[in-house]
């Protein structure tokens, strides 16, 4: 199911114009900046589809700000995403490309901070709602509705068992989960929907499994700065 | 959820004689694990900010950025108050509160996306002008609302809600569906009417193009969401005297996907298209982006 719920159909409570190119580009924006796991210093956003073609109207580009910047759907301050991005600190560059045999509306984040770089293409499916579908060089498929755990991992026998053996002693349970790889024995990236709020000390136990490089946590339903 | 389909959730309903709003409301707390009090709440927030953007596009003179629309809640609403509208008051008074709602949108207030935006006008305009008229409680209309979504969740599992993907039929046409449904509900109808209601009322908009002039959320959809309102009362009226939507609601819905897929992207929220580009919509649009990089 795409929608998974009633508060996908009714709501996101949300700044206007558009659910799909207001709504869901915060919500997008948010979760790429969760997946870098802080401020971005630089932010490039590239449009494709219809919102390459509509942003401008719509405020796609100030909704997708303040979601780097960690502001809800609803927040009155994404109007003024460019001046406060300044103030933060965020350099910002947006432009428009092509891109055959994606969702219509489509963009992609390449967000860096200090050393660190990511790259987060996703969708906004309709009302509000994404899908993130590749993260790096990784073919992804989540929503962001749930607690998202990414978990940047080597490709080695027994890892994901001990990921398992983890959430099974929290009693967390799992409600969707993918794995893809760049090669055999090469890099790795799982990503874990659960259906509970994941604190630090959970996180922390995953990111110190050995050959786990990294632990992101996406969680849009958490308000205010706390990620 | 334990319904992908309208049949199944009219099944589940006289299994369990319960109406759709309470049934969505059940099915909410279990798939997402919170007790029924908290997913109440949530959804009557929703319905206090929907009331307020109701409120405030009457009251105040609420313009979007662009400059191309605004006022047109309160001329309509005045008009009402000093003229004989055609439509009777109470149709009239819901129409002025779609386009309420919309405008904030436009103007980029705060809104509920039911099921998006850019058709946010017409469950607020059903549902405030509704309350005030049978003075329905809050709690009320809270479980009309999940009734609303019950309809809206099968609608866009099995076709779409978004106008990039199926047109403006995937948005206001949803959203009418949802508010028809809804209102059967709310109004003492039983589940099967309020599902022949989705289905009157979504054949009405099957084909409705998605061609907003500049790409902005104003020409046409703020008037769409005025006469989706009125809409939406029409094929509840229809459906509570006893008219059946012949052709299944559910083979309906899947017709709205035949026909959004086959819909040229020009026609799904490019603005490459339709109104979009007539030569006055073209030089709207010249002239908008000529300002703003100016």
């Amino acid at each position: 199911m795409r929608f998974k719920d009633v508060f996908s159909i009714i709501g996101p409570s949300m700044v206007g114009p558009s659910s799909s190119h207001t709504a869901g580009a915060v919500r997008l924006g948010r979760t790429a900046r969760h997946a870098l796991g802080a401020l971005p210093e630089r932010a490039e956003i590239i449009f494709y589809g219809s919102f390459a073609a509509t942003y401008r109207g719509h405020g796609t580009d100030l909704a997708m700000i303040a979601g780097l910047l960690n502001y809800d759907t609803d927040d009155m301050r994404i109007r003024d995403a460019y001046d406060l991005a300044k103030d933060a600190g965020m350099e910002v560059d947006v432009r428009s490309a092509q891109k055959v045999g994606v969702h219509p509306n489509t963009a992609t984040m390449i967000l860096q901070r200090g050393e660190h770089r990511i790259f987060v293409t996703g969708s906004s499916i309709g009302g509000g709602n994404i899908e993130i579908v590749s993260i790096d060089d990784f073919d992804v498929k989540f929503t962001a509705i749930y607690p998202t755990l990414l978990i940047f991992h080597a490709d080695r026998r027994g890892i994901l068992a001990e990921m398992m053996d983890i959430f099974k002693h929290a009693d967390a349970n799992i409600g969707y989960m993918e794995v893809d790889r760049k090669s055999r024995s090469g890099d790795a990236l799982t990503v874990i929907e659960s259906d509970e709020i994941l604190d630090c000390e959970f996180i922390g136990r995953i990111a110190e499994i050995s050959d786990v490089y990294r632990v992101r946590l996406i969680h849009l339903t958490a308000k205010g700065d706390s990620i | 959820m334990r319904f992908t389909n309208l049949e199944q959730l009219i099944r589940l309903c006289e299994e369990e004689s319960v109406t759709i709003g309470q049934l969505m409301m059940t099915e909410q707390a279990a798939e997402t694990g919170k007790l029924a009090q908290q997913v109440i709440e949530q959804m009557a927030a929703y319905y206090e900010i929907m009331k307020e953007a109701v409120h405030k596009g009457i009251e105040s003179d609420a313009k979007p950025r662009s400059g191309l629309t605004g006022g047109d809640a309160r001329r309509v609403h005045s008009y009402l108050h000093n003229g004989v509208p055609s439509l009777g008051a109470e149709s009239c008074t819901a129409m002025a509160y779609a386009l309420a709602v919309s405008e904030i949108n436009a103007s980029m207030g705060r809104v509920i996306a039911t099921p998006t935006a850019g058709s946010c006008g017409i469950i607020p305009g059903v549902f405030v002008s509704s309350q005030e008229r049978f003075g329905w409680s809050d709690a009320y209309m809270v479980q009309g609302l999940f009734s609303a979504g019950a309809i809206g969740y099968v609608i866009a599992n099995n076709s779409f809600v978004s106008g990039a993907e199926g047109g403006c039929q995937a948005e206001i046409g949803s959203a009418i569906g949802m508010a028809a449904g809804a209102l059967v509900e709310l109004r003492g109808g039983t589940p099967e009417q309020a599902v022949h209601a989705v289905g009157l009322a979504l054949k009405n908009t099957l084909g409705l193009i998605c061609d907003p002039v500049a790409g902005l959320v104003e020409i046409p959809c703020i008037v769409r969401n005025g006469f989706g309102a009125v809409t939406a009362m029409a094929a509840a009226d229809m459906a509570l005297s006893g008219i059946k939507s012949v052709i299944p609601s559910d083979e309906v819905i899947d017709v709205m996907l035949e026909v959004g897929s086959a819909m040229p992207e020009k026609h799904r929220e490019t603005a490459l298209g339709g109104l979009a580009q007539t030569p006055t919509g073209r030089k709207m649009m010249k002239e908008l982006y000529a300002n703003e990089e100016g």
